[in-house]
């Protein structure tokens, strides 16, 4: 069994947008048999978090191209994207770049 | 397990650059993003010494990006230019009043001169008051077309040498897509040069430095940088069209970044045929500005709503212009046709 952990999410570029505004939150995941990886994450925020128009968060089972995500601040296409294993702590940021000024 | 920087080789890599793949450290990032503008600005001569550049900022990231950007270059290389802000202010509540703050703050945080221009000052319309007459079918029509027109004469009146504004390349190849997709051929022609000349009277220069920049990148800049940016909807409905291209050049990148530099790179190199017929650029008989109709795109959109015909600028109804400009009266059949909104 893997232990609950506590991560930071935070959302931006107006990715906050369908979160009612607000760009910080501070969640604990459940503990489970496997390790949480970032594929996970995607269905737990889908379904705990998003407020609206989840067509504009999620792909597939991905993100929506255009929406960067970088974890412990750096881009995730660095650090294995879906299949990142998450750790106690982690700071995991999405920022959109569909949204104009 | 972290990557190290593929250029120093000392430092965590941050990001995977769409254009090359090379992974880079903050440091090696900034550097490279900021030379590559650089050198767009000198091999394509956007500059001379001594000019007054007017950025056109919104409050967004790409305006942001460019103003501090470009404040670095012009100290680091010397380039001898006096830089100020220009904003349009469109006249719609809980949007531009937040964005307004955002460039008032950046006034500030770059120590640059700012101007803002309105709507209503140089229309005597704001965009609630035009969205409350044309409805949300075709407003994005009048805000483009006046916003365009905005930072010309906001730029005139500061004796602006040059316009600069924030499009970064997946702005150009969305719209080298858009304009495929119309086949509007004059549009698609002109849509990916770095810089306009100051042909006809009432346009002033206008580039593009960024236009080479992926906006990941620049978002990834602002983010590192932690600079102070605004983004939202534009809460009046968005163009419904733009959003398919930005979309469908978004799946595209997804799959292969290299793409939006190729459509940039297929639209630079595209040669029209002999016997197009392209529009020829003269100038509004009405207010001078720049246009390939009798009166310009601008005009005609004032003079509808002035006269309750909002239709009268959107499609075409050129036949119309003439009998405008001649104070004539509209049949009731024409004022119908220019009447009727679809909401
Ligand atoms: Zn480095
Ligand atoms: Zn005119």
């Amino acid at each position: 069994m893997a232990a609950p952990i506590a991560i930071h999410l935070e959302f931006g570029g107006g990715a906050e947008l369908l979160f009612n505004g607000v760009k910080d939150h501070r969640v604990t995941l459940p503990s489970q048999s496997e390790p949480w990886d970032m594929k996970q994450l995607l269905v737990w925020i889908q379904e705990n978090l998003l407020k609206e128009r989840p067509e504009l968060f999620v792909q597939g089972d991905s993100v929506r191209p255009g929406i960067l995500v970088l974890i412990n601040d750096a881009d995730w296409e660095l650090m294995g994207e879906l299949e990142y294993q998450l750790q106690d702590q982690d700071n995991i940021v999405f920022i959109s770049t569909l949204h104009g000024g | 397990m972290p990557i190290q920087c593929s250029s120093c080789a000392k430092n965590r890599a941050v990001l995977r650059r769409p254009k090359t793949g090379h992974s880079l450290c903050k440091h090696c990032f900034f550097w490279a993003f900021e030379e590559e503008i650089h050198q767009t600005i000198v091999s394509a001569r956007l500059f001379n010494r001594g000019e007054t550049v007017g950025i056109g900022a919104s409050g967004g990231k790409d305006s942001t990006v460019l103003a501090y950007v470009l404040k670095v270059l012009n100290e680091r290389y010397d380039y001898g230019l006096k830089l100020l802000l220009l904003s349009v202010d469109e006249g719609i509540t809980g949007y531009r009043n937040d964005s307004l703050e955002t460039v008032r703050r950046n006034q500030q945080q770059y120590d640059l001169p700012l101007t803002i221009v309105s709507y209503e000052e140089l229309y005597g319309w704001t965009m609630d008051a035009i969205v409350k007459q044309v409805g949300l079918r075709n407003n994005c029509t009048f805000c483009g077309v006046f916003r365009r027109q905005a930072l010309d004469r906001g730029a005139m009146m500061l004796n602006v040498d040059k316009i600069c504004t924030g499009h970064n390349a997946d702005d150009v190849a969305e719209t080298v897509i858009m304009n495929v997709l119309r086949g509007d051929i004059a549009r698609l022609h002109r849509c990916t040069v770095i810089s306009t000349a100051s042909d006809g009277e009432g346009a002033i220069p206008r580039c593009k430095p960024l236009k080479y920049a992926y906006e990941k990148e620049i978002v990834l800049y602002a983010y590192f940088k932690k600079l102070d940016y605004f983004s939202t909807e534009c809460v009046y409905s968005p163009n419904a069209y733009r959003g398919h291209a930005r979309t469908f050049i978004k799946d595209l990148e997804a799959v292969r970044p290299s793409a939006i530099m190729d459509i940039i790179h297929s639209g630079e190199n595209l040669s029209v045929k002999e016997g197009v017929k392209m529009p020829v650029q003269g100038t509004c008989s009405r207010c001078g500005y720049i246009s390939s109709q009798s009166l310009c795109k601008s005009c005609v959109l004032l003079e509808g709503l002035n006269r309750g015909l909002p239709k009268l600028g959107i499609g075409k109804h050129h036949r119309l212009h003439d009998k405008i400009l001649a104070q004539q009266a509209l049949t009731e059949k024409e004022q119908n046709k220019l009447k009727a909104i679809e909401f």
